[in-house]
């Protein structure tokens, strides 16, 4: 086993950060650590939380933070925030709920930025569930980008989604739409002490009442105001309850499945994508396609015909 | 994938003004860096546990209030602790000029005063930063 590896299973900050860097960049490295990684993994049960911008996602996860360590639980924690897609940077401002945290050894932070996928995710954030994972972290939080309509990725990775809302958006619900709603394991309404709650309760229970129907499991409500600290045990033992549900049916397995193959799918969509548009030698050829097409000399189909015969045998 | 520079903006101590704070964020991540910025009153063990976490490699502190040659001091000298030392830690607000080669001194490699251009701290950075 190798040094960073094994200061990795000690829960080595240090080492942990330095992995998850190296996913990031997809250096080189990397893929003989997570070889090592992987047999150390799988323990850590995975929150998603998804929601509108502004629903107090980042407060929500310190207060979730802080009442799972105080039942001694080792918290990792990835924040995802949008990449830019015109400069590349990103600013990554999660922290900002969550500054005392920093301080606790057993809980690990880390921002990241998108980095040019869309859909609420990281790339890396496969790979840094299965490092924080095997560090010891009995719960890891993810919080997507805020969202629109269509970031529903964070299904893929979490064994519980929180779908975070709040009142007084106007129609909160008819704005997020389809994809959203059906994430849900437990709907957060959160800021519950503004007005609008009712309303947006109300709604939230007829559209859970027409979609649970025949289902053996109704999708809780929980309102939390996390500022105060309130409503956050009704929500841990909620996600509790989920995570039995989970066990006893055996749809944690499923679940688990389709972490890893999304994870899987994930691997190989960048290392194809490196190998046809970073490797020197590949890259020129790409160049000089892409160049005919823009002169109407070739197709897009065709092009793309000629760049997987190279790979595809 | 090419590496992407990442910095840790931090506010340490008691003073409340982050306007500068955040045109520098700003500037950064429009130059194509990932900017982590942790907000007012941080401590320097808050500042040296999160660039350790987040992997960053610089660090641009933020100070008005005076207390820059003790507070900057002790994030360096964590940061040494730490096995940290390659990062490259920048100062900016109020600080008189001749703080700076003590500053220097304690590992603080260049301080950035009101009127900078932002490009100038840019440029500093791609240039300094450790490959």
């Amino acid at each position: 086993m190798s040094n960073l590896t094994n200061r990795i299973l000690k829960g080595d900050s240090r080492s942990i950060a330095k992995l998850i860097t190296a996913a990031e960049n997809n250096s080189s490295e990397l893929a003989d650590q997570m070889k090592l990684i992987h047999k150390h993994s799988g323990k850590a049960y995975v929150i998603g939380i998804t929601g509108v911008m502004g629903s107090g996602k980042s407060t929500l996860i310190y207060e979730l933070a802080k009442a799972y360590r105080k039942k001694g639980k080792k918290v990792g924690i990835i924040a995802i925030d949008p990449t830019s897609p015109f400069s590349g940077g990103a600013l990554l401002g999660d922290r900002i709920r969550m500054t005392d945290l920093a301080i606790d050894d057993d809980v690990f932070i880390r921002s990241m930025g998108t980095r040019g996928i869309l859909g609420g995710l990281a790339s890396a954030v496969y790979d840094t569930i299965e490092i924080l994972d095997a560090s010891g972290k009995d719960v890891i939080i993810v919080e997507t980008v805020g969202v629109g309509q269509a970031e529903v990725d964070v299904v893929k990775i979490a064994d519980t989604t929180l779908v975070v809302l709040v009142p007084g958006l106007g129609d909160s619900i008819q704005t997020i739409k389809a994809g959203i709603m059906e994430i849900a394991d437990i709907f957060v309404v959160n800021k519950a002490d503004r007005s609008g709650i009712e309303q947006i309760v109300a709604e939230l229970e007829s559209l859970i009442d027409i979609s649970c129907i025949g289902k053996d499991r109704k999708i809780p409500i929980v309102k939390t105001i996390a500022r105060e600290n309130k409503g956050i045990n009704e929500l841990i033992n909620e996600i509790d309850k989920h995570e039995h549900y989970l066990r006893n049916t055996k749809i944690f397995n499923i679940q688990r499945k389709k972490r890893y193959e999304a994870e899987l799918v994930e691997i190989i969509r960048k290392r194809l994508m490196n190998f046809i548009f970073d490797e020197s030698t590949f890259k020129e050829k790409v160049e000089k396609l892409i160049d005919q097409i823009s002169k109407k000399e070739l197709d897009p189909y065709s092009a793309a015909d000629e760049i997987l015969s190279k790979i595809i045998k | 994938m090419e590496k992407k520079i990442r910095v840790l903006i931090a506010k340490p101590g008691l003073d409340g003004h982050d306007r500068g704070a955040k045109v520098v964020a700003r500037a950064l991540r429009d130059a194509g860096m990932e900017v982590i910025y942790t907000g007012l009153h941080q401590t320097a063990k808050m500042i040296v546990e999160t660039a350790v976490q987040e992997d960053v490699d610089v660090i641009g502190l933020s100070l008005l209030s005076g207390a820059h040659m003790t507070l900057f001091n002790d994030v360096t000298k964590l940061l040494k602790e730490r096995g940290m030392s390659d990062v490259l830690v920048l100062g900016g607000g109020i600080i008189p000029k001749q703080d700076a080669p003590t500053l220097k001194k304690a590992g603080v490699s260049c301080i950035f005063g009101p009127g900078t251009p932002c490009e100038d701290i840019v440029e500093f950075i791609k240039q300094n930063v450790k490959k």
